[in-house]
């Protein structure tokens, strides 16, 4: 895979918590313009690897990051690089929804203002990414009121559109459907499938019939180890690795 | 008896308790504000409130009143309020925006732990030296100056607790979208708009009733407020020197010149309760 297929090349990622070492040499390339699924059981390290491609991870203390993240060639852990630059360019859907505390109106538009992104007007830039969101029709008449007013469903599609309203290339996603009703939830998957012509998704799932769904590309992690990465069918149907397919056929995690 | 009969007394015999200690401590509560209404009101004149003192109060003066203390103790509070904020908000921002849960964090919050149990009067003490040091005299602006240290503590550590309280997730949101420090240091005030609201009333209410830092740093006048760099009159200090008379009229002037202070920090109450609707209606829950 050659680096204009690859958005993101890991080469030897290792990341600890303290003394706890919670990735150890991850080396992968995530393919651009696909749906890369991260799997695995609860605590092989798929929110630290999520959380290493934006820097959020040096959010908590103590931790420690050897290693390159290259994003378009660059690596984003050389000094000297602007992290709220990196941050706009790979931004997160989290677990359960945060919206800012503003109204869903400022929710959308405090990315562009804060990145001076607007070109036209604020508020045709707001409604493009409401209606990206299929959020416009139910949210269009109380765009001034607080977004905590918003249902969880509703709020989690409100952050996929301040997230897209910053531009970013790549678009990290946390179990995003895991807290939602399964309608919503159903709404969000169908939105981020329908997102890969112009953004990269890397997303964290339990759910493996999700993964099926989605999926181009997987990458399966087993205590801090990467096992298994390749094309979605080749994972699901033939996995190479026997702790690949004790996973997907449920004996363990 | 049976194990769910033991688990239903203790859970009575406990609940007993907690209800006696809340009705106790309301009990107590009632009777001081009785008491103030009580004696005070009955002292309570329209001239006390329109009037600024004369004579002082030993001379067994009825004349005048405490509009100078009213007004000096408002002008003192807000001072320093303003004041411990200009100073407060920055520390507080810099703990989570840039400190987090480091070491240095947990230092500075000991610190003002420490600040927050020190006494009034070392407070007024410490200032009163500076002032003697620099030659600087008793005034509203040294007593604004003191109180602020006073209320800094409070502050601050109020502030901080409920900012702790933000879930960490909308740290992470926010800097998602490439934000700065500083621009997230905004995210977070909107978020804590109400707890702030909540503890500059805490320390404005400390501040407003604190007579040890004043007593040397503002000294006490008949005069009404009317200059930073002149003395002031404050109502605990006019309490206390009401109460220390021996005249009974005066003494009773005591009662109503508390009625008026406790109304007062009532009513600033009420309006930041009002206010908190206002204040929470983006709150992140
Ligand atoms: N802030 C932290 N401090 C210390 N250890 C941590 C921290 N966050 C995660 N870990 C540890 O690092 C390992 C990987 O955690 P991580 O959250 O990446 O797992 P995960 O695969 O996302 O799990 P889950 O599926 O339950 O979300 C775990 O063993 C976890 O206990
Ligand atoms: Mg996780």
């Amino acid at each position: 895979m050659d680096s204009v297929v690859s958005q993101l090349s890991i080469q030897d990622l290792n990341v600890w918590y303290g003394g706890q070492h919670a990735l150890k040499n991850i080396t992968l390339e995530i393919p651009r313009h696909e749906i890369t699924a991260i799997i695995g059981p609860s605590g092989c390290g798929k929110t630290t690897l999520l959380k290493s491609l934006n820097r959020l991870i040096e959010l908590n203390p103590h931790t420690r990051v050897t290693g390159q993240v290259l994003l378009d060639g660059e690596n984003i852990y050389a000094p000297g690089v602007d992290v709220t630059q990196i941050r706009a360019r790979v931004g997160l859907l989290a677990q359960k929804p945060f919206p800012l505390p503003m109204s869903i109106y400022d929710n959308v538009a405090y990315g562009p203002r804060i990145h001076g992104l607007k070109n036209g007007r604020m508020d045709d830039l707001v409604q493009h990414y409401l209606e990206a969101v299929e959020l416009w029709d139910e949210v269009k008449d109380r765009l001034k009121s607080p977004a905590t007013g918003l249902s969880v469903g509703q709020q989690q599609r409100l952050c996929l559109a301040r997230a897209l309203a910053v531009k970013p290339e790549i678009l990290l996603c946390d179990e995003s459907t895991s807290a939602l009703d399964p309608i919503s939830a159903r709404a969000v998957e169908r939105l981020l499938s329908s997102l890969k012509n112009e953004y990269t998704v890397v997303m964290v799932t339990h759910a493996l019939r999700q993964a099926h769904r989605m999926a181009d590309h997987v990458i399966f992690l087993w205590l801090g180890e990467l096992v298994e990465q390749g094309p979605a069918e080749q994972i699901f149907e033939h996995p190479a690795e026997a702790r690949t397919q004790a996973y997907l056929s449920g004996e363990i995690g | 008896m049976s194990r769910s009969q033991r688990r239903k007394l203790e859970e009575r015999f406990f609940k007993a308790v907690m209800r006696v200690s809340l009705f106790g401590a309301l009990l107590i509560l009632s009777l001081i504000v009785f008491t103030v209404v009580q004696k005070g009101f009955r002292a309570l004149s329209w001239n006390m409130l329109t009037q600024p003192s004369q004579g002082g109060y030993y001379l067994g003066g009825d004349e005048g009143g405490i509009l100078n203390a009213i007004l000096g103790s408002l002008y003192l509070a807000a001072g320093a309020t303003g004041i411990a904020l200009a100073i407060g908000l920055p520390v507080v921002f810099y703990l989570h925006a840039y400190l987090g849960r480091s070491p240095l964090a947990n230092t500075t919050r000991l610190v003002f732990d420490v600040l927050w149990g020190i006494p009034s009067i070392v407070y007024g003490a410490f200032a009163f030296l500076l002032m003697l040091e620099i030659g600087m005299r008793a005034s509203l602006l040294a007593g604004m100056l003191t109180l602020a240290l006073v209320e800094l503590p409070i502050l601050v550590r109020a502030m901080d607790e409920v900012m702790r309280l933000i879930p960490p997730d909308l740290a992470e949101s926010t800097y998602s979208l490439g934000t700065t420090r500083l621009e997230l240091t905004r995210i977070l005030l909107r978020q804590t708009l109400p707890g702030l609201a909540t503890a500059i009333l805490l320390a404005f209410g400390r501040g407003i009733g604190d007579a040890a830092a004043v007593l040397f740093t503002a000294g006490y006048t008949d005069a009404m407020p009317t200059s930073l760099s002149r003395p002031t009159a404050s109502l605990p200090l006019a309490i206390f020197f009401q109460l220390s008379s021996p005249f009974p009229s005066v003494q009773a002037r005591a009662y109503a010149s508390a009625l008026v202070l406790t109304v007062m920090i009532l009513t600033i109450s009420l309006l930041a309760r009002l206010s908190l609707r206002q204040f929470s209606k983006h709150v992140i829950r």
